[in-house]
């Protein structure tokens, strides 16, 4: 087993600005462990643009925006990365254990980041009957689906859901030549952004059906389409409102749950609302040493912002290694 | 007359109030910064949008390359745009920023690349 000073678990927005932030804090030793074979994280399937104007007064894409911290990782002598390597356990003590190709390793960290971001909710997750034929994605999936891997999922589509993503998917699945016939929203409002409803939706002329739900969603192998009915105060459904769309995909835009299974493995405190770490300092845990960052202590609206509290838990992690000063950020 | 508009610049997302006469703008008040009243007057008197999509690279290291116009082009041309960069295959190596078509579709625009493709498929 060797020892490090620093081992950050994730390779995206929250984990590399962590690195860096650490790293200038005076932390030495560090390992960053990325599954994938690229750093980035998410925001490599995020091709839209938005990201960077606080930080960068600029509007980059996704990609572009993780090249800025990329490039500086890269460059950082005491950041050390890991790639293709994937997280399986942590104890209270903080021992790592990890695989890579043709290897479990294992590695005693003096402090932990995990910066593992979050996971989707799904389609089991809300209250919709039917079947179970193909054509059903989280929102996030799709993304994956045709701006890494070219693959476009079908030719109609409805998204249940007004999230970011959802309302991202419904303008890129136009862009490549679907017909997106309408978006979801049980809640009054939509749960994006107000500039995703306009660039997204409104651009393209997709309806938004603001207090409706999706009641079934009915097919033998592949999706056929979905009932859809307007909803009362309570989110029951009111009689007679109901209305068929026929489509062959539907994606699911209900929010995101952060990852935090190895903390959770470690013994530390999950709130079991939120799956967030139960603290009362933003990137703390139960466990002394062992922080969170990002999406993974709380969902974000912004990678700016992620970034901005990342940084922070880095020099959290420093100050308990006796390096700098952290600031004391409180939860807002 | 006057409109009511949401600006996009940012996601802050300004409810502007846009005084029209014609197809100029004559004031816009709601915004919290400059770029609303800029975004108002561009939105009415000529909508442009920044286009991002992925075109394939023929490697397995890195199946899609992200693009993105290096300036908002007019909101009829997006449809056409798409259209092109669907034909559009880049087997060579690229670093971030680099153009993958100069003056897109005679737009005074560059297609970039946003991200560092591998090395070309043998």
């Amino acid at each position: 087993m060797t020892e490090r000073e620093l081992v950050i678990v994730g390779g995206g927005p929250a984990g590399l600005a962590a690195a860096l932030a650490a790293g200038e804090a005076g932390v030495k030793d560090i390992l960053l462990i990325e599954r994938d074979q690229h750093l980035g994280g998410i925001l490599n399937q995020c091709i839209h643009t938005g990201f960077g104007l606080h930080r960068f007064k600029a509007e980059l894409t996704g990609p572009e925006y993780a090249d800025r911290f990329v490039k500086t990782v890269e460059k950082a002598p005491e950041i050390e990365v890991s790639l293709r390597s994937f997280a399986v356990k942590l104890t209270g003590d903080r021992v790592i254990t990890y695989l890579k190709p043709g290897a479990m390793e294992e590695v005693k960290a003096r402090a932990v980041i995990l910066a593992t971001g979050c996971r989707e909710r799904t389609r089991e997750m809300i209250p919709i009957c039917g079947s179970r034929p193909a054509g059903v994605y989280p929102a996030g999936l799709a993304q994956k689906m045709i701006n890494l891997e070219g693959w476009i999922p079908g030719k109609e589509a409805v998204i249940v859901g007004s999230g970011d993503i959802g309302l991202i998917m419904a303008r890129r699945m136009t862009l490549e030549g679907m017909k997106v016939k309408a978006v979801i929203e049980i809640q009054k409002t939509t749960r994006g952004l107000t500039r995703n409803v306009v660039q997204c939706l409104e651009d393209y002329g997709i309806p938004l059906h603001l207090r409706h739900k999706i009641l079934k969603i009915t097919g033998r192998d592949r999706v056929e389409k979905v009932e859809v009915v307007r909803v009362d105060d309570n989110f029951a459904g009111i009689p007679r409102s109901g209305f068929e769309i026929r489509c062959d995909t539907v994606l699911i835009s209900v929010g995101l749950i952060p990852e935090n299974e190895l903390l959770e493995m470690a013994g530390a405190q999950i709130d079991p609302k939120t799956n967030g770490p139960l603290s009362a300092r933003v990137n703390f845990t139960s466990i002394p040493g062992i922080f969170v960052c990002g999406n993974a202590f709380r969902v974000y609206d912004l990678a700016d912002n992620v970034s901005l509290d990342s940084e922070s838990a880095g020099r959290s992690a420093a100050e308990y290694l006796g390096k700098g000063s952290a600031d004391r950020g409180n939860l807002s | 007359m006057n409109r009511l508009m949401i600006c996009i610049e940012c996601p802050q997302g300004c409810r502007l109030s846009v005084e029209t006469g014609g197809s100029r703008v004559i004031s816009v008040t709601g915004q919290e910064c400059e770029c609303g009243e800029n975004y108002a007057r561009q939105e009415i008197e000529n909508p442009v949008r920044t286009l991002t999509a992925s075109v394939l690279t023929g490697s397995p290291a890195l199946k899609m390359l992200p693009v993105r116009t290096s300036a908002p082009i007019p909101k009829e041309k997006i449809f056409p745009a798409m259209e092109e960069i669907k034909k559009i295959k880049v087997p060579f190596p690229v670093e971030t920023g680099d153009a993958v078509v100069k003056n897109f579709m005679g737009l005074g625009v560059d297609l970039l690349a946003t991200r560092k493709s591998g090395r070309s498929f043998p």
